[in-house]
């Protein structure tokens, strides 16, 4: 039962008040590259949720199998980058076979899934925060996969609302994207209270 | 081959800084931007750190380049540059611990930084050595002065410090007790949260976007 509702725990937490995207700024190049439109928006938060998930797992596994026990945290870089790209190849794979037309329109974007920081960076912070089974390692890449998914959805929402709304000629684009992620952030600060 | 590149030299060193600066412009490397500016400090670590392992990547790449088959060229840009940061993360936890711990996962996150990716692949798998480290070393500059513009103002409005030397009088405590004016700078706090990074990033591409358009 403890051990379960540290799962839930960590999952909400990861969500919601650690959210990669709003709190950790990981993952930004894809949040305003791609969350012109809700649909694509969410098939991308699915893609990423994909990787993140195996990678995470796979990446914790290779950390605590091979390279804490042979003292080769030095190579740790390297093969986590190895194991993302190796899943992103998979998922483009997958993707052009069975969904041609949403690999059209995702274009550049899917393969530059290896490059996005929210996947690295969560395989680094699952290194950072000691978490020490894997359960709780596949838990917690599930989650930030949803929560990154969360807020680009809510983003694209946003930004289909934002293009009827009058925006100061200089600050069209990205500069008001930016801003409006930033009053989401604040948004997203009153969470931080529910989990001690 | 330094003669036929050296007409070019001087554009392409500044290009990085305004014309295609790769913050204010390109809008690349948005992670760490918005993630190490809340001090000049960190900030400048961020950009340095990122403007070497740019620079030796680019050595590396160009060096390279003729050897490159197509599909795996991302793959080897990503190790190179893995490499790379490897150094810098070991070269900082070894001599500036302080700050190793306080930018944490976000010094091997520049393996990802697209900043370092897009210069291999639009600078220094088409060109010539020298024309490469011109190239890093204009966008290496380039961004750690854009990483360094934003973290002083969001430490200014955070706490009225540049490098943690306080420029604007500091309030004394309790003073909304005295019934008076403040007698100091009220520290802004939200410019110290993710909030401020995304505001004053959004404020300040807004501001580039009007000089440019006045400019044009």
């Amino acid at each position: 039962m403890d051990t379960l509702t540290t799962l839930v725990l960590g999952f909400l937490s990861i969500v919601f008040v650690n959210n990669l995207v709003f709190s950790k700024f990981l993952g930004i190049c894809p949040y305003l590259g791609v969350s012109g439109r809700i649909d694509m928006a969410f098939g991308m938060g699915l893609a990423v949720t994909f990787v993140i998930t195996l990678s995470g797992t796979l990446t914790w596994l290779i950390d605590h199998a091979l390279l804490i026990p042979n003292n080769l945290d030095i190579l740790r870089y390297v093969c986590f980058i190895l194991v993302i790209a190796g899943a992103v190849q998979l998922v483009e794979m997958y993707v052009r076979k069975f969904f041609p037309t949403l690999y059209e329109s995702f274009g550049i974007f899917l393969a530059l899934i290896t490059t996005n920081c929210a996947i690295l960076g969560l395989c680094l912070f699952l290194n950072l925060w000691k978490v020490d089974n894997i359960v709780e390692a596949v838990v917690l890449s599930f989650g930030a996969g949803i929560g990154f998914t969360m807020a680009i959805c809510i983003m694209a929402g946003i930004r289909e609302n934002l293009q009827l709304a009058n925006v100061p000629e200089a600050l069209k684009g990205a500069p008001i994207t930016l801003i409006t992620a930033g009053l989401l952030s604040m948004a997203f600060m009153g969470f931080e209270g529910m989990i001690k | 081959m330094a003669n036929s590149d050296s007409p070019k030299a001087l554009p392409t060193l500044l290009a990085g800084l305004w014309k295609e600066n790769p913050v204010l412009a390109l809008l690349l490397g948005m992670c760490p931007t918005l993630a190490v500016t809340s001090d000049v400090k960190s900030a400048l670590t961020m950009g340095l750190s990122t403007a070497f392992v740019l620079l030796c990547s680019n050595i590396v790449v160009s060096l390279m380049r003729n050897l490159l088959k197509p599909h795996l060229r991302i793959l080897m840009f990503t190790l190179t540059i893995a490499t790379f940061v490897t150094i810098a993360d070991l070269y900082l936890k070894a001599f500036l611990p302080a700050m190793s711990d306080k930018l944490g996962p976000y010094i091997p996150l520049i393996i990802v930084n697209c900043i370092i990716i897009c210069r291999a692949e639009a600078c220094a798998s088409k060109n010539g050595l020298f024309i490469s480290i011109i190239d890093a070393i204009g966008m290496g500059f380039g961004f750690t002065i854009t990483l360094c513009m934003l973290g002083a103002i969001r430490e200014i409005l955070s706490t009225g410090a540049v490098f943690g030397k306080q420029i604007l009088p500091a309030i004394s405590e309790n003073w909304y007790l005295t019934g008076g004016m403040p007698d100091g700078f009220i520290p802004m706090f939200a410019f110290a949260l993710p909030v401020g990074a995304f505001v004053t990033l959004g404020l300040i591409l807004g501001l580039v976007n009007m000089i440019n358009k006045k400019t044009a």
